[in-house]
């Protein structure tokens, strides 16, 4: 099983978003109760931001 | 890894399944590489860079990957796709224009210079037809028009829009194709993997919630799929293939930051596409030391 750093919280709804220890900053990850899509903005310590918003020219 | 020193960057805002394998193939490799983010990028013109000097450009808008692509190679850095190659793959009808130069199979497609001359276009190519925007993907606001009534309402919704680019129109006949497109990907002028992404939505993306299976490496598809990642001049490629009824593949699209989730998941363990594409950075790295 993957090890978990300390859960941060979702900056919407406050629920603990788990996180790998191979997180990365900039990684997109989803909050299990609001199911915001979140950017980790530091992985030490562990702390989330609200993704951006998808932007028109997004894509492949 | 990450140091002052990297030798490989992968320039990426939002790190999604694939730059996070790249990333971590790459070091697996030991190579001494950085994540680089655009949004707090800035590079002056014809000055040498002091990060890495090979750049794999994963970043997902197209204007910001377009420009950090060409800032850099200002700057003396190999930037893999080529900022032209993003010029060409990330613009539809730069894509269509360059197929139809190098004589490969792709749908009839116009380019109208306003929504009016897109209606007569429409008229000449028949319904049903295909508008798609000119920038952007995942199968966002490509509109399927069945008869003259929904094209006039569609392009005078066009013609509303305030961005001028928004009233070039591009039209497309629409392929008669089965619930399937053929994904191949391309890395180093190989073709390397193969699915089928099938929906019962008329897009068949990913990101609407088409399906991938395992597709062969047939000659005829292999060889297609490389010539067009030649022709845009893409190193690293995703092209789209339809088969038309009758069995005649033609290519779609040719996706410069491709995103190989749902083929990686086709291929399991036969397949790591997020190593093949480290170890081509790192030969390309090599290549330039």
């Amino acid at each position: 099983m993957q090890e978990t750093l300390v859960a941060p919280a979702c900056p919407e709804c406050d629920a603990e978003v788990s996180l790998g220890t191979d997180a990365r900053v900039s990684e997109i990850v989803e909050c299990p109760e609001c199911r915001l899509e979140l950017e980790i903005e530091s992985v030490e310590p562990p702390l989330l931001i609200l993704a951006p918003e998808v932007e028109e020219d997004w894509g492949e | 890894m990450s140091s002052a020193a990297a030798r490989l960057g992968v320039l990426a805002s939002r790190v999604r399944f694939e730059e996070k394998n790249i990333l971590t193939a790459l070091e697996r490799r030991g190579v001494a590489c950085e994540q680089i983010d655009p949004r707090t990028l800035s590079v002056r013109a014809g000055t040498p860079w002091d990060g890495p000097q090979t750049v794999l450009n994963r970043e997902v808008g197209h204007y910001r990957a377009l420009y950090a692509a060409s800032a850099l190679e200002s700057a003396g850095v190999t930037v893999l796709n080529t900022a032209a190659a993003t010029a060409v793959c990330g613009d539809k009808w730069q894509t269509s224009a360059t197929l139809v130069a190098r004589g490969l199979p792709t749908p009839e497609t116009t380019l109208a210079l306003t929504p009016e001359a897109a209606l007569k276009a429409l008229e000449e190519l028949g319904y049903p037809a295909v508008i798609k925007p000119l920038v952007g993907s995942w199968g966002r606001l490509v509109t399927r028009v069945t008869d003259r009534a929904m094209a006039e309402a569609v392009l005078e919704h066009l013609a509303a829009l305030p961005s001028p680019q928004s009233h070039i129109v591009y039209v497309q006949r629409e392929i008669a194709k089965a619930d399937r497109d053929i994904r191949v990907l391309v890395v180093g002028g190989r073709a390397v993997g193969a699915t089928y992404r099938r929906s019962e939505d008329w897009r068949t993306n990913v990101a609407r919630g088409a399906v991938s299976e395992r597709c062969p490496l047939e000659p005829e598809l292999t060889a297609l799929a490389v010539a067009a990642a030649d022709t845009v001049g893409a190193t690293l490629a995703g092209v789209d293939l339809l088969e038309e009824p009758g069995g005649r593949l033609t290519v779609l699209e040719v996706n410069d930051r491709v995103e190989f989730r749902g083929l990686q998941s086709t291929y399991g363990t036969d397949l790591d596409v997020a190593e093949t594409i480290a170890a081509l950075l790192t030969a390309k790295a090599g290549a330039q030391s």
